[in-house]
């Protein structure tokens, strides 16, 4: 049951559906603030200044069925829990109503709202834990830990050296000699042009591999320009070349400037 | 190793690790040396650091110890870090989770009669930043699946474990004062 239809709720409270025209813009703020039905129920106690521990069933209800009604006036859908509470609401009522079994020994009548009065005192507890957690999470994100530490599983520091780099370098170019040796325009890149590129590839990825670099030119000039652009930026800082085992593919890896 | 010698070795070890150290844990890594020794030098270590009121401090996090930044210089850290507070839970997420942290092990109808509404979405969203778990199945008809708080729980909130939970008690009287 998730809606319930005004007729529903004025059968609950057993009487006919008063005028709410006035009052509806009143009621479109404060029920927002209302969780649930146990919600509900503790800011009306608290509105009406009753004490909770001995609650006036009869006109709390009353309220609690007012604010039902409005809240499908301005055509909120009416959550069950919150229809299941005011049928527990009337059930109360109606068994405060009923004369006491006057052969009942005195300790033994228990008040129908007692287990009311525990949920909405438990609920209440709960409240206020939540509230104490929250301020403790806002303390907590107030102290930092340190950044986690540079180690990267797939690229552990070995630094490579000129000689490893040069090492990757021959061997592409040694592949590519025995594909083709057909070069056809000559590229006129500069050396500037190469390395505004692989920074640039860097900006895409903060890890680009020297093989694939080395793979994707086109000609043997090209190449002998990425190797040298390659060694210009370790020079200038602006890379550090890292390679996971010996004569394994090295990788350009962006510094932090 | 003296106590005074372990001081300092501990103090590196919490300095690096990425999770709150246990002392079971550098037990482990200073081989050798007794568990009441390293727990002497950790609360030593914890006094001292903390004595000297620079901008770090040492806490003891999820029964770990961990090296933090001081709270009151946060505005500072996240202007450097450039980093927003991170995202809020909702009401009805931290109500569900109070109530998780103090009935756990505890089940989705078992929440729902204490919070008086259903909260399966505050569910997910407390599964998924992980500050509770699964944790098996109670064993009644349907099997429902119980939840607990999580380690991330007790970092997330600055506790060293549940007992350090503000007693439910306290709150009791809210509405009457």
């Amino acid at each position: 049951m998730k809606e319930a239809s005004g007729q529903e709720i004025n059968q609950l409270a057993g009487e006919s559906q008063p005028e709410f025209a006035e009052t509806t813009d009143q009621y479109k703020v404060k029920l927002s603030m209302f969780e649930g039905p146990l919600d509900l129920l503790l800011y009306l106690i608290r509105k009406e200044e009753v004490s909770i521990y001995d609650i006036p069933i009869a006109r709390i209800s009353e309220q609690y069925l007012e604010y039902l009604r409005a809240m499908q006036e301005l055509d909120i859908g009416v959550a069950g829990e919150f229809l299941v509470m005011a049928a527990t609401l009337i059930h109360i009522k109606t068994q405060m109503l009923l004369p006491r079994d006057p052969d009942a020994p005195e300790g033994e009548i228990e008040d129908p709202r007692k287990e009311l009065v525990y949920q909405l005192l438990e609920h209440q507890k709960f409240k206020g834990a939540a509230n104490v957690l929250h301020q403790r999470a806002m303390m907590e994100s107030a102290a930092f830990t340190r950044a986690s530490m540079d180690e990267d599983k797939d690229n552990p520091e070995v630094a490579a050296t000129v000689f490893q780099l040069f090492e990757v370098f021959k061997e592409v170019m040694d592949r590519r000699r025995a594909i083709s040796e057909i070069e056809i325009a000559r590229d006129e890149m500069t050396m500037s042009e190469k390395i505004a590129e692989i920074k640039l590839m860097l900006e895409d990825s903060a890890q680009v591999s020297a093989r694939t670099l080395f793979e994707r030119a086109r000609s043997r000039r090209e190449m002998v320009l990425i190797f040298l652009s390659v060694l210009e930026l370790v020079k200038e800082l602006a890379i550090r070349l890292t390679q996971s085992e010996i004569f394994g593919d090295i990788v350009l890896v962006k510094r932090e400037m | 190793m003296t106590v005074d010698e372990l001081k300092p070795i501990i103090e590196s070890l919490i300095y690096v690790s990425e999770e709150p150290i246990t002392v079971k844990q550098l037990a482990a890594i200073l081989d050798g040396e007794s568990v009441a020794d390293i727990q002497t030098a950790a609360d030593q270590l914890v006094e001292e650091f903390n004595a000297r009121g620079g901008g770090l401090e040492v806490r003891q996090l999820a029964g770990g110890y961990r090296i933090t930044t001081r709270p009151e210089f946060s505005e500072y850290v996240r202007r450097y870090l450039k980093s927003q507070p991170s995202a809020r839970l909702s009401l009805a997420a931290l109500e569900t989770l109070a109530v998780i942290a103090y009935k756990q092990p505890i089940t989705i109808p078992e929440i729902l009669e204490i919070r008086g509404v259903t909260s399966t979405s505050a569910i997910k969203t407390l599964l998924d930043r992980r500050l509770i778990v699964a944790k098996g199945h109670k064993q009644v008809v349907g099997r429902p699946m119980l939840y607990g708080t999580s380690k991330d729980f007790l970092i997330h909130f600055g506790l060293n474990d549940l007992s350090e939970l503000p007693n439910l008690e306290d709150f009791e009287d809210l509405m009457t004062s």
